[in-house]
């Protein structure tokens, strides 16, 4: 009976969201801090689904999402660094000849494809990640929950010194990293402008990983987080059904390491430290482990206070000529680990518990406080 | 409790707010300009960051105020802590353009300097580099100068000097991920050659690494007359005293990095001897305003808590900030493009010598202090220019 | 490579090693009891290091260290009470993200308290005093890491073999349920690992930041994981295992980079993790251990 109202709140929240968007493109100026913050949750917002995936939906801890993440993110700047600039980039030891002859034979092709190519950098950057996670996952995905999570922080650390390696100089630039990669494409011709494509694709996906967990597969995966032995009795295959969480989160990780390459335009190896991980980790706990709206929901507040509105606490502040004794640099992130406590401590849940977002509990609540004021 | 929650962030939130607004009514009807001070003050660079950053502010007391189009400015610093990381950098530039910045100072460390150029170009606001030294950072980016020289200049320099000292053989000790390190031990690899000496070890070593004893018997195997070991700060000590620990006596010497107090604290008798280049000597003012710079800022320092040695990267700060008003007066507006536009022409008498930038947007700074620690404490040892 | 330098590399690696093994045993310890990864215990031996600094600024070296070991010890009892009590009953991804961010708060904590720059850590003259046997040198702290890790393992062998806690603790780690009906205070029991491991870690810091001599929030992070390595390595919950796992790491470690790989130093003791895990999960001396329903 709900459900028509449902779907109209849903479109209306679409569409101001959509609309927001597009006012934010025409208005650019005096709103970069807006944009970015809400371009780098959006980003966030996919990594911490695809966390989610693996350790909230298939019960598999895992904390090698930064080491996707950088896959993607090489890749796609490596294909995306326009020619002219390949010197300036590489000017310590030089770029590898095949990189340079590959990029000039793909600038020659026809201007459709140029169009597309930005997209194809990311889909081929995460495809790599996919493979990869494919042949570790044959290896790691035998391992018990703690011995995983550390197997694949061990994972991301082997890929991380990889890229770094001055070996590799001519390919991911070693030491220097990579720069002057071009932002975020438009899409669908210009119809989508550059600013609002990182959303687009960002809920693309999103949406595609909910109907995994819809399908039969997503019900197979709550079965082995539930009870592996009980699901592999049921006939579920174990290692096929973790594998393909693990290919498909590792996917959507380094598409989103690709996305985070166009939004900072410059990339490092340091970028995808384990801190990254645990920043990921961070948004997934409080969102709520097991809840797709929650990781949603908690990337944006989390990355808006982080960035943005606790901004304050870094900066020493005067209230009334008083010194507030505390407020010094870093006491932010203090005031962050001290909130990722409490959640893990006290509200075990997070924002959303294993629930997702609804319209229904939304108003529910308001029709239950109204009542309340009512009797009182 | 997620009403809870909920309502602690809206309290955050309103709070934010209300401290925002009142710190721009306490102007009280004052028009005022923000400079953005984009430095880190955590993280792995979070020390030289803060030393820059008081260099900035000390400028910020002594000239508080510019006057535009006849009226007084007064001017006001924002500082975003860019936490020495890339992904924090972006965000930390942005916040700095929203909240006005006409003109941006830093960064120190180049990484976070090139990962921000393209979002002030972007946005077209000026930055003015105090004590980044890449190539990278201007190099393309008609929007971000710098005051102090470059690291191939730098490089070259170092390897001057080592020649002229008489050393034939060379071992460069460089960090991995570093722009920086392995950026300047790499110029300095280049015209050591040239120069035709002879690198005898080349060795890395990872960030956080805290254990140099195995790349050190290394290099004592190679038996090298100086170390180049250009590295940040948090490594710097713990190079020397291992150094010295296995008993290498070789000469060692880094880049504009080291002139820290803290090494010296923090290294102890073991630093006696370590060469290393600089933009600045406290010493010897170059200019006037050099020699009122350090008395006030020496004072300026203790107040601060700090050791009253200028580091030099302070002084850089200082003359960013000098470079940014006078660049201000000259455009005669608080937007950036006509700031951008000022910038190309400006020239200041600056603390660290005459500041004129190039068509790269570099200052224009053929001249290094080199000086070495003697007696536990920088002691001015030559000037080395290089053409 | 010459012979002296071979044997330099060595020194350095055992004696890299020897610290490693103490930091290690908290890590197996813990893990054998409560079946958790204590990703705090690399930033306890961080906070060690901080503690030193500040007690060896106002007392002698002597109280200075027993302050550090204290306040270290009473730190470790702490945290297992406020972060990993509570969520004895709950899953096990819940207590481990719960260590995790415990890791997390100590780093920022560290980074607000005493910031980022690095801390020099103060000497303590008797200990840096240099030896030179004909080309090699080495600071007595250097000689001193690997004799003093064997000496602790042997006592704490013998206290887990000997005493009633060891006997308690050694029947919590086989059976956690049962050592509980068998009318065991496991909450002791607990209470007196995490003293044991913190207590380690405090000595392990004194040595490694000894040789090492600067302390930075982030000083903890690397070796605390490949300590964890380590104690895998021997298999996990295996006293001398985990000892023989850090020296092995240690020395491995300190010959990669010799050989000029140190962009692949910290790789290696993930990998050799990886490898470890599916070749013999057990760890080199682990007792083989059958997965209950």
């Amino acid at each position: 009976m709900h459900t028509r109202r449902n779907t109209i709140l849903t479109i209306i929240s679409a569409a101001l969201l959509v609309g927001l968007l597009y006012w934010l493109h025409f208005n650019r100026t005096g709103n970069g801090m807006l944009i970015s913050i809400l371009q780098k949750s959006a980003i966030l917002a996919l990594v911490a689904v695809s966390m989610n995936l693996l350790n909230g939906f298939t019960g598999l801890f895992s904390l090698g999402q930064a080491g996707f993440m950088s896959i993607g993110a090489y890749v796609t700047a490596i294909l995306l660094i326009p020619v002219s600039s390949l010197e300036g980039v590489y000017y310590m030891s030089g770029v590898h000849p095949s990189i340079r002859v590959f990029k000039v034979f793909l600038g020659s092709l026809p201007p459709w494809f140029q169009s597309l190519y930005p997209f194809f950098a990311l889909i081929l950057g995460a495809s790599i990640a996919a493979i990869i996670a494919a042949i570790v996952g044959v290896a790691v995905l035998r391992l018990k929950s703690d011995y995983l999570a550390i197997a694949t922080l061990g994972l991301s650390e082997i890929i991380r010194a990889i890229f770094s390696s001055p070996q590799l100089d001519g390919v991911t630039n070693g030491s220097y990293g990579l720069n002057k990669i071009p932002g975020f494409p438009k899409m669908f011709g210009g119809l989508v402008p550059s600013l609002v494509t990182p959303f687009v694709i960002s809920a693309i996906c999103i949406m595609l990983i909910v109907m995994l967990i819809r399908s039969s597969y997503g019900r197979a995966f709550l079965a082995i987080r539930e009870d592996e032995i009980a699901a592999e009795a049921m006939g579920i295959s174990l290692f096929k059904h973790k594998s393909v969480s693990f290919i498909i989160s590792s996917f959507f990780s380094a598409l989103a390491g690709g996305l985070l390459a166009m939004y900072m335009r410059s990339i490092e190896a340091k970028t995808f430290s384990i801190a990254l991980t645990y920043d990921i980790l961070l948004i997934v706990v409080i969102g709520g482990i097991g809840s797709v709206t929650g990781s949603v929901l908690a990337s944006f507040l989390v990355t808006a206070s982080k960035e943005w509105w606790l901004r304050f606490f870094d900066q020493p502040l005067d209230l009334f000529g008083w010194q507030v004794p505390l407020f010094k640099t870093g006491f932010r992130m203090v005031i962050f680990s001290i909130l990722l406590m409490v959640v893990v401590l006290i509200y075990r849940r997070g924002l959303m518990g294993t629930n997702e977002f609804s319209w229904d509990r939304i108003l529910g609540r308001f029709k239950r406080r109204k009542n309340a004021k009512g009797g009182a | 409790m997620k009403r809870i929650v909920v309502f602690v962030l809206i309290a955050l939130l309103a709070c934010q707010f209300l401290f925002a607004g009142g710190k721009a009514e306490s102007a009280g009807g004052e028009k005022e300009i923000v400079i953005g001070v984009f430095e880190p003050q955590t993280g792995e660079n979070g020390g030289g960051g803060f030393q820059e950053v008081l260099g900035i502010r000390y400028a910020n007391k002594v000239y508080p105020t510019v006057t535009v189009g006849g009226e007084t400015y007064k001017v006001r610093l924002v500082e975003a802590d860019n936490k020495s990381d890339k992904t924090e950098a972006v965000t930390a530039a942005q916040s700095l353009i929203s909240s006005g910045a006409s003109v941006i100072i830093g960064s120190y460390g180049s990484g976070v300097s090139i990962a921000a150029g393209d979002i002030f170009l972007d946005n077209q606001v000026p930055a003015i580099g105090a004590s980044c030294t890449n190539p990278q950072v201007t190099f393309g980016n008609d929007y971000y100068f710098r005051v102090c020289f470059l690291d191939p200049f730098q490089g070259t320099v170092m390897a001057n000097y080592a020649w002229q000292e008489g050393a034939k053989k060379a071992a460069v000790i460089t960090q991995l991920g570093d722009d920086y390190s392995s950026g300047l031990g790499n110029f300095f690899k280049r015209a050591f050659l040239q120069l035709g000496g002879n690198v005898v070890s080349e060795q890395q070593f990872q960030t956080n690494t805290t254990d140099f004893k195995s790349i050190l018997t290394n290099i004592k195997a190679a038996n090298p007359d100086v170390i180049f070991a250009p590295s940040s700060i948090a490594t710097a000590p713990l190079i020397i005293k291992q150094a010295r620990e296995l008993g290498i006596t070789a000469k060692i010497m880094a880049g504009d990095t080291w002139e820290n107090s803290s090494i010296i604290e923090n290294a102890g008798a073991s630093a006696e001897g370590v060469v290393l280049s600089t933009f600045f000597d406290d010493a010897d003012p170059a200019t006037e305003e050099a020699a009122k710079f350090i008395t006030g800022f020496k004072s300026y320092l203790v107040e601060n808590k700090q050791p009253d040695i200028i580091p030099a990267v302070s002084a850089l700060g200082y003359d960013a900030y000098l470079v940014a008003l006078e660049a201000i007066k000259a455009a005669n507006s608080t937007k950036g493009p006509a700031i951008r536009d000022a910038l190309v022409d400006v020239s200041v008498e600056g603390v660290t010598g005459k500041i004129v930038f190039d068509e790269n947007g570099d200052a224009d700074k053929d001249l290094a202090f080199i000086k070495v620690i003697k007696d536990g404490q920088f002691k001015f040892l030559k000037t080395v220019s290089v053409l | 490579m010459s012979i002296t330098t071979f044997l330099q590399h060595c020194l350095t690696g055992i004696s890299l090693g020897g610290a490693y093994g103490l930091i290690a045993i908290g890590y197996t310890l813990v893990y054998g009891i409560l079946r958790l990864i204590n990703f705090a215990h690399g930033d306890i031996f961080m906070m060690a290091g901080y503690f030193m600094i500040f007690a060896l600024a106002s007392f002698p070296w002597p109280i200075a260290i027993v302050i550090t070991l204290v306040i270290t010890t009473v730190m470790g009892v702490v945290i297992e009470r406020l972060a990993y009590k509570p969520l004895r009953s709950s899953p096990r991804m819940s207590i481990m993200i719960s260590a995790i961010g415990v890791s997390y708060l100590l780093q920022n904590l560290a980074t607000y308290l005493f910031t980022a720059i690095p801390r020099g850590y103060p000497e303590i003259p008797l200990l840096k005093r240099i030896f030179r046997i004909g080309e090699l040198s080495a600071s007595l702290v250097t000689l001193m890491t690997p004799v003093l890790t064997i000496i602790l393992v042997a006592l704490l062998i013998l206290l887990v073999n000997k005493t009633k806690t060891g006997m308690a603790m050694r029947a919590a780690s086989k059976d956690f349920e049962t050592a509980k009906l068998m009318g065991i205070n496991i909450n002791r029991v607990i209470t007196v690992t995490f003293a044991i491991g913190s207590l380690l870690a405090g000595i392990g810091s004194i040595l490694y930041f000894t040789d090492r001599m600067s302390v930075t929030p982030f000083s903890g992070t690397l070796p605390g994981l490949k300590c964890f390595v380590a104690a895998v390595f021997g298999g996990i919950g295996n006293i001398p295992g985990a000892v023989i796992g850090g020296f092995f790491i240690g020395i491995v470690e300190t010959l990669l980079v010799a050989l000029g790989y140190s962009t692949f130093s910290d790789a290696f003791t993930f990998l050799l993790l990886i490898v470890m895990l599916l070749v013999k999960p057990t760890g080199l001396f682990g007792e083989k251990t059958v997965e209950k329903v």
